[in-house]
């Protein structure tokens, strides 16, 4: 087990080469320099451009840049935004938790639903029932979410006036930030109202963002299911007469979830991709929209930092999940 | 099933693999109902310019933001209402059928055909090539492919075509993945191994002996990417990152329309709904693929 | 250990924020998350109104609601004969504010008012890089590093400011958000701490309002300043909600979950209008959008050819299309609540006949162009896409075809600069201080070929008045100089002027004593609201 999850760890440090590679050549190759944008219509001096360009280091060769780019991440910079100077690490370290919490939240609502109905399906295969679950689920597969969500939004939120619109809280609370996660920390808080408030502004874009993962884990389910009850081993607990409750519980549903786990894994890319989009509807104060939001500004140094960081904890998911799966799977260990 | 078996009769194939692939699409309602609804959309995209009933850029100042003809105040001209400044959204629509699945073709072409190139000489030299051609899928896998391709169009510069460059891109590790493993099973198996002792060459031996035997998987691969190419362009197109206005394309209409969300629900709510629509249908249908290709799931 | 103790100082805080949970607080949903929050390192306005106009002060003020100038921290000034020397007489008595992260053991002095200068253009001040890539943006492109001499103390209460030149607008220069004056005894502290970076996050000024708290891209808090030397406000807490999509930020004050919003989209005004909680405040904005020939390319450069596109062109169309109403169709380069406005301009008329005829007798057929469209919205121009497209309509019909391009932002700003630009660029400006020398000479002198004058438009007869007005130091004088360069200015066409937008502020019924800016700042001082 040691020597595999070693043998795991040395991928990851040509992948890691490669991404700060790609991260730091991409931003280079953007049309238009940041210095521009400071100063809007207000055009500057060809004089004051080349200074500011001095100040900010990017007239130097490329390697030497890059060079420096490496030595700066080895030692955890991660560089400073143009625009607002703040160092990209500590605006990362605070919004992050706001993507964890959503994310969480999503890939807990997918399972608790998708895992059941995927279940149901399979034992009521045929039926109608099995049908309008698969429809459903097909649909939510197919469903472009940033349109989902304004939909969401009219509905909820504008007409039926039920949902906040965006944020993460209501403004009427305010509190320190103890653990990023908005529904602890209003625990935390103690004040009344403060949890509810916050369960309320999670639950559309909760929605959105489980709407994917929440169809893919059900129709994975669903097949892994089928497989499992066709076993040898299932028909003959069955014909012992056990009750199909306990077939389908104890015996079934534990073999198929193995297939289920690693789809489950596998999300973690489409939620931080599916973030991108519902932050941006939502206003939500988390890395998908503040990277989206860098895009736009031209910010080199946020987009750079942010894709190798965000590269970064998808890596070190994707390396949870094979260690996971190894230690339920002996064989895949080689 | 008239056509079908004069299309038996004069292919060359072997009869019984078209039947029984038709037999077993058509076994699958959604799969049947997906081609149906796939059909009509590329149908209406084709003949774009004699079905719909205005330009797609004719702005008539007169009815800035009318409602769909079945709601309060709709005209019968503009069935589905107009935009901001006076377009049919119903013709913008159909034109935008086009956008959607040129997109989705040229993504699927690209990604294939540089995914199975890639995952063939991957699969079949092993050693180096293979680990560095990994190696580099890693990378591109290692970042949502959203947010890539989002990057990827802002250093290449919003636009349609390098959308669809950007989308292929991040589709490819799925080919090259999926190729490469196909292949190294197929490598082993006997009917390989006879023919490279008969004397084919490298280039035969994976073109013409192991390809076709990968081709299953693949196909269902890449209806998938299809429906997956149109969502992710219209997402560009929504994030202000993919085709430029005024081009009709779906994802850009919804971008454009986003701030009417309070006032015309109807621009809103219709480019959407075409979304959603064409990537359902094509979903069903690669369902129905599956099922139809996939020996394993066959006995259900 | 650690973590308790911030568990337990957390709670503290939380129970004292609960206690306060019933007083008078005001929300504004604000467009963008502030850059930073020391006024003088960025350009964004929503900087300004989130650090410089809650915080802070400045020597001089516009009056709310105008662009006149009125006393500031400074409560006289005296101007010499040959316009290059101010003396201003600092106002007595005016405390810095007192917070948990600083309290003052002074009152503003000269002292804090030549750091505050000194900071922003001596390179050898220990804050001139005090955080990394500070650049002092609005300084230097004002143009204040060449014009100032020197700034210095004559006593505790009087600062002197010599100039190069003489220089007309400089009075109101020094009422913008960028030149607030900063305390230099807290600037010391943090200098001493080793912590000069917190200058630039917890901000501490004179103004009616005490900074509490930022949370990244979702809301900062601030306190009524209870020693404002203008008075306690009448609000106890100040909230900025952070919320960038104008359709939610509509959505929200309709819901109640804020008293007031930033730039409606131009589609929600009517429906907001109509709701019976909400009033809107609407005031013709300091800009204008302007389609911009390039007078050094041929056929551009002829003056008949500019007048005739002029003409073609249904600008009212433009603004029912993009600003569904919420905005004029301009005629001079300056908009209309600016002092030296010219009402008795004649604008040119919307006539594609006669377009089509002038373009023919200028000998010029089958005319291919281009039309720059930026790529992003401003207050001046919604939507320069969909304007583009009617231009392009409109157009078609006097013969002449054209293609829309566009780059991406900062692209687009150093290439329709450029000389040789093949095209008509639309662009446009927002004034930054009223001063009409802000828009005429910034935009349209010949030292801004190249620069800020897209249309690369070198006139003698306009520079030369646009220069006279800056260095007179009379305003009736100036005002007829202004006057006469805009009839030169429509004669010769070098830019379509596109519209004025007005701004539209919407906010609850509750709100009272909030007063527009036309500067386009959302400044609280003097709000409240009923309970």
């Amino acid at each position: 087990m040691f020597r595999f999850i070693v043998g795991r760890l040395a991928v990851l440090i040509p992948t890691f080469i490669g991404v700060s590679l790609i991260a730091f050549s991409f931003i280079r190759l953007l049309p238009g320099d940041p210095v521009m944008l400071m100063s809007g219509e207000r055009v500057m001096s060809p004089e004051r451009h080349a200074q500011l360009m001095a100040e900010l280091g990017l007239d130097r060769p490329m390697y030497l840049q890059y060079f420096d780019y490496l030595l700066g991440l080895l030692q955890g910079d991660f560089g400073s935004s143009i625009v607002t100077k703040r160092e990209v690490l500590t605006d990362f370290l605070q919004l992050f938790p706001a993507t964890l919490e959503l994310s969480l939240c999503a890939i807990v609502l997918a399972v608790a639903l998708g895992v059941p109905a995927g279940v149901l399906a399979a034992v009521k295969r045929g039926t109608w029932l099995d049908q309008t679950l698969m429809g459903t689920a097909l649909v939510g597969y197919s469903m472009p979410i940033f349109w989902w969500g304004l939909l969401l939004v009219i509905f909820f939120s504008g007409y039926l006036g039920w949902t906040p619109v965006s944020g993460r809280i209501s403004l009427m609370y305010f509190f320190p930030q103890v653990t990023g996660f908005m529904l602890i920390d209003s625990l935390i808080s103690g004040q009344a109202g403060a949890f509810k408030s916050a369960v309320t502004y999670l639950i559309l874009p909760t929605i959105v963002l489980a709407t994917i993962p929440l169809a893919v884990i059900a129709r994975q389910t669903r097949s892994a299911m089928l497989e499992v009850l066709g076993e040898d081993y299932v028909r003959t607990a069955r014909s012992k007469g056990l009750k199909p409750f306990r077939v389908i519980g104890v015996h079934a549903l534990r073999n198929a979830l193995i297939p289920v786990v690693t789809t489950i894994g596998l999300q973690v890319g489409v939620l931080l991709a599916g973030a991108i989009l519902t932050e941006t509807i939502f206003s939500w104060p988390g890395i998908g929209k503040w990277m989206v939001d860098s895009v736009f500004k031209r910010d080199y140094q946020v987009v750079q930092g942010g894709l190798m960081l965000i590269a970064g904890v998808i890596m070190i998911v994707n390396l949870i999940v094979d260690v996971l799966y190894g230690l339920i799977n002996p064989r895949i260990r080689h | 099933m008239a056509a079908v078996q004069e299309v038996d009769v004069q292919t060359s194939t072997p009869p019984t693999g078209l039947k029984e692939f038709w037999f077993y699409f058509t076994r699958n309602k959604g799969a049947v109902i997906g081609l149906v609804v796939f059909a009509t959309i590329l149908f209406l995209a084709v003949f774009a310019g004699i079905v719909s009933p205005h330009s797609p850029s004719a702005q008539n100042r007169e009815v800035l933001l009318l409602p769909p003809a079945f709601a309060e105040g709709g005209q019968w001209t503009y069935l589905l209402g107009t935009d901001a400044v006076g377009r049919d959204i119903l013709s913008r629509l159909i034109y935008g059928a086009r956008f959607s699945l040129f997109i989705g073709v040229i993504v699927v072409s690209l990604s294939v055909i540089s995914g199975v190139l890639v995952g063939l000489v991957a699969g079949y030299f092993r050693g180096r090539t293979d680990t560095i051609i990994m190696r580099v899928m890693d990378i591109i896998l290692a970042f949502p492919s959203l947010l890539l391709a989002l990057v990827l169009v802002a250093v290449l510069g919003p636009g349609l075509l390098n959308a669809m460059i950007a989308i292929s891109l991040v589709n490819l590790p799925h080919f090259v993945r999926l190729t490469r493993a196909a292949v190294m099973s197929e490598r082993a198996k006997d009917y390989v191994i006879a023919s490279r002792v008969a004397g084919a060459g490298t280039m035969r031996l994976m073109f013409l002996t192991i390809l076709p035997n990968c081709l299953a998987p693949l196909i269902v691969q890449a209806t998938l990417a299809f429906s997956a190419a149109i969502l992710d362009a219209a997402a560009l197109g929504f994030l202000g990152m993919g085709a430029q206005p005024p081009t009709p394309e779906w994802g850009t209409m919804l971008a454009e329309a986003r701030e009417f969300i309070q006032r015309a629900w109807w621009v809103v709510t219709f480019p959407g709904l075409a979304i959603l629509i064409t990537v359902l249908a094509i979903n069903l249908m690669g369902d129905g693929l599956r099922d139809a290709l996939d020996p394993k799931l066959k006995r259900s | 250990m650690k973590k308790l103790t911030t568990l337990l100082a957390a709670t503290a805080i939380a129970t004292l924020m609960a206690g306060s949970a019933w007083s008078k607080t005001f929300v504004y949903c604000s467009e963008a998350s502030p850059e930073g929050f020391d006024p003088g390192l960025y350009t964004g306005g929503q900087t300004f109104d989130a650090a410089a106009h809650t915080v802070y002060n400045r020597l001089v003020e516009f009056k709310p609601g105008t662009t006149e100038i009125e006393p500031g921290l400074a409560e006289s000034w005296e101007i010499s004969a040959d316009g290059k020397e101010y003396t201003f007489k600092l106002r007595k008595g005016v405390k810095f504010q007192t917070t948990d992260f600083f309290t003052p053991s002074r009152e503003l002095n000269a002292d804090d008012v030549i750091f505050s200068f000194e900071r922003q253009y001596k390179a050898d001040n220990a804050w001139n890089k005090y955080v990394p890539g500070a650049s002092w943006e609005y300084f230097s492109g004002m143009g204040l590093p060449d014009v100032i001499e020197k700034i210095e103390k004559v006593d505790d209460l009087t600062v002197k400011i010599t100039l190069k030149r003489p220089e007309a607008p400089l009075l109101a220069n020094l009422g913008m958000p960028f030149i607030s004056i900063v305390s230099k005894e807290y600037a010391d502290k943090l200098q001493a701490d080793g912590k000069m970076e917190l200058m630039n996050q917890q901000p501490l000024g004179t103004g009616p309002y005490t900074f509490v708290a930022y949370q990244p891209d979702a809301a900062i808090r601030y306190k009524a300043n209870p020693d404002y030397w203008g008075g306690k406000q009448k609000i106890d807490d100040l909230v900025f909600a952070i919320t960038t999509d104008a359709a939610i930020r509509a959505q929200k004050l309709k819901a109640g979950e804020c008293h007031l919003m930033s730039y409606p989209n131009a589609a929600d005004v009517e429906e907001l209008k109509k709701d019976p909680n909400l009033q809107v405040s609407e005031q013709a904005g300091l800009n204008v959008s302007y389609l911009a020939y390039n007078t050094l390319v041929a056929p551009f450069d002829k003056v008949e050819v500019r007048k005739a596109l002029n003409m073609a062109i249904n600008r009212q169309a433009i603004v029912d299309a993009v600003f569904q109403g919420a905005a004029t169709v301009a005629k001079n380069p300056i908009p209309p609540t600016m002092w030296s406005y010219n009402n008795a301009v004649e604008d040119d008329k919307y006539d594609p006949d006669a377009a089509k005829k002038m373009l023919e007798d200028a000998g010029v057929k089958d005319l291919k162009m281009k039309i720059w469209a930026m790529p992003v919205a401003r207050p001046y121009m919604l939507n320069a896409r969909r304007a583009a497209e009617l231009m392009q309509a409109d157009l078609a019909k006097i013969g002449v075809t054209v293609e829309i391009v566009s780059y991406e932002w900062a692209e687009y700003l150093k290439l329709s600069s450029a000389k040789d630009r093949d095209g008509a660029a639309i662009l446009g400006w927002t004034g930054d201080n009223g001063d009409p020398d802000n828009f005429l000479d910034t935009l349209l002198g010949c030292d801004a070929v190249g620069g800020n004058n897209r249309a690369q438009w070198c006139n003698k007869e306009f520079d030369d008045l646009v220069t006279k007005a800056k260095e007179t130091s009379d305003v009736a004088e100036r005002t007829k100089l202004y006057e006469q360069a805009q009839i030169v200015f429509k004669k010769e066409a070098p830019w379509n002027t596109i519209d004025h937008s007005v701004a539209v502020v919407p906010m609850s019924k509750k709100v009272s004593g909030f007063v527009q800016s036309p500067l386009g700042d959302f400044a609280f001082e003097g709000v409240d609201i009923a309970e």
